[in-house]
């Protein structure tokens, strides 16, 4: 049923709505005292040397490119696992057991792989 | 016509998301006076109690503090991606309310979605957006530091997370919420045969919040604030207020998933969702306050590991989510499984339950021994 969708997009706007008025009764009522200083960013009471945008370890994209691979996998099995129960009943339980478990296995393959590769290794 | 629709998809979910939505912004203004009077207690100190009886009045106190602070907004910063940033992991959180059923279902659910759990996940981990944008919009090294840290840390933790529901969608064969807790309802607590999931699902949920033993990124021996460092006032409330909202949900997924939720009935026979209903009003007080009752331990037991457990190095966190979590849960996929193909459900159940009396009984074994603390003369003559 898609309109029982339309209460959940109706709560997105009312949901965006709270934010933007408490945000804006904030600024109505906070106080309006700027300094230089007061702006600047935070480099515990010193000025700042360099910049504030430095190189960051390629890591955190690759874990970030892992997590995609390993969250759609994921989300593939929901589907499967929700009508896993049903099939069982029939003829078709060891089909779909085999189905997911060839899924499983292809994804640890790639698995070892990435660990083999020392993706996984903080050091 | 059109005012039956307009009455069932918009002014009753309304009526009831606000309902829910003061319900929870109440819990989370009191959690804040819980977790640091609980935190004083843990710790053998005070805690805020001066404001009001015994502190209580810091809820109020607190949000009018907000209120009235300036809203800082860092010359350097990038002016809208910093504006987004806290506003980004509040709306899915808000938003998520409406899908969690609270009680027993007529009354308690604003909207009642068949795919109600994976709603509830692609909303949760929308999360992650505005804190990696706050803390890269705050132009400040620390921000950004512990903005890419929260980020590499959620989206690992979101994998096991995300597998370890598959054991129970296996089990209860439904994406509904409604529908998992009546399954449990009628048969028993899914903690019993998902157990491993449970533990593997609890471990992820207190990573995901960026909570102790896993709040690298708020580490403030290394990150001052980490990704809220420049953000005052009201945004700052904002990341307050998701993270301690994010908390209740994930509270709420475990009830739901592994107990029972508003339910207290094994094999049908107890207060099943059909008994609560048939009592009418009283029914769902009752189904509410069990499942608040059930929530809020875990909101305990969030503060008590916050007291209890030290922070994780980075890496040690990395491994545990990758090299730990992942094999574990995905075994548990295969193994639930097995189960229900060779159709030995109750099998499980026994096998949980043993799993359950064995790590008791593990804990229980021996007393802990008692440290006797060295008073300051014995300190000053130990030689």
């Amino acid at each position: 049923m898609t309109t029982s969708f339309v209460p959940v997009l109706l709560l997105l706007i009312v949901a965006v709505g709270l934010g933007v008025v408490f945000l804006s009764l904030n600024w109505v009522i906070g106080r309006h005292q700027r300094t230089p200083s007061k702006l600047a960013p935070y480099e515990s009471g010193v000025p700042l040397l360099d910049t504030n945008r430095k190189r960051v370890n390629v890591r955190f994209y690759q874990i970030a490119m892992l997590f995609i691979l390993f969250d759609i996998e994921a989300a593939f099995l929901y589907p499967w696992a929700v009508i896993y129960r049903r099939a069982t009943y029939g003829n078709a339980g060891m089909f779909l057991f085999g189905e997911m478990l060839l899924f499983i296995v292809l994804l640890a393959v790639g698995y070892a792989y990435v660990w083999k590769k020392k993706a996984f290794d903080w050091k | 016509m059109t005012q039956a629709l307009l009455m069932r998809y918009l002014l009753w979910p309304l009526v009831k998301f606000l309902g829910a939505f003061i319900v929870v912004q109440a819990i989370v203004a009191a959690m804040n006076w819980v977790e640091r009077r609980l935190l004083g207690l843990i710790q053998a100190r005070l805690g805020p109690n001066r404001v009001g009886w015994h502190g209580l009045l810091q809820i109020v106190a607190d949000p009018i503090k907000f209120l009235l602070k300036e809203d800082i907004v860092p010359s350097s910063s990038e002016k809208v991606a910093y504006f987004l940033g806290p506003m980004l992991p509040l709306i899915p959180t808000f938003m998520v309310y409406c899908l969690i059923p609270f009680g027993p279902p007529p009354m308690f659910i604003a909207a009642r979605v068949n795919v109600a759990l994976l709603l509830v996940l692609a909303l949760t981990s929308t999360g992650v957006y505005g804190i990696i944008l706050g803390g890269w919009a705050s132009n400040n090294k620390y921000s950004l530091m512990g903005g890419l840290r929260s980020a590499a840390q959620m989206v690992s933790y979101e994998v096991p997370f995300g597998l370890s529901i598959v054991g129970v969608l296996m089990i209860c064969g439904s994406l509904d919420l409604v529908r998992i807790v009546d399954y449990q309802a009628n048969n028993a607590w899914n903690l019993f045969p998902q157990i491993v999931a449970f533990f593997i699902f609890f471990v992820s949920m207190n990573a995901e919040n960026n909570r102790t033993p896993f709040d690298l990124p708020e580490a403030e021996s290394e990150l001052v604030a980490g990704y809220h460092t420049e953000y005052s006032a009201m945004k700052f409330a904002f990341f307050m207020l998701a993270e301690y909202s994010a908390m209740i949900v994930n509270s709420c997924l475990v009830t739901l998933l592994f107990l029972g939720g508003w339910t207290m009935a094994i094999d049908g026979k107890g207060l099943t969702t059909q008994q609560l209903v048939s009592m009418g009003v009283l029914g769902g007080i009752i189904g509410l306050a069990i499942f608040l009752t059930k929530m809020m331990f875990f909101m305990f037991v969030y503060i008590w590991f916050r007291a209890t457990f030290p922070r994780f190095r980075f890496d040690q966190l990395m491994d545990l989510g990758w090299k730990w979590m992942i094999p574990l849960a995905l075994g548990n996929i295969v193994v639930t499984g097995v189960f229900v193909l060779i159709g030995q459900e109750r099998l499980m159940y026994w096998i949980g339950l043993a799993t359950l009396g064995a790590i008791g009984f593990h804990i229980f074994r021996k007393p802990v021994p008692a440290v006797k603390a060295k008073t300051a003369h014995e300190v000053a003559h130990a030689s």
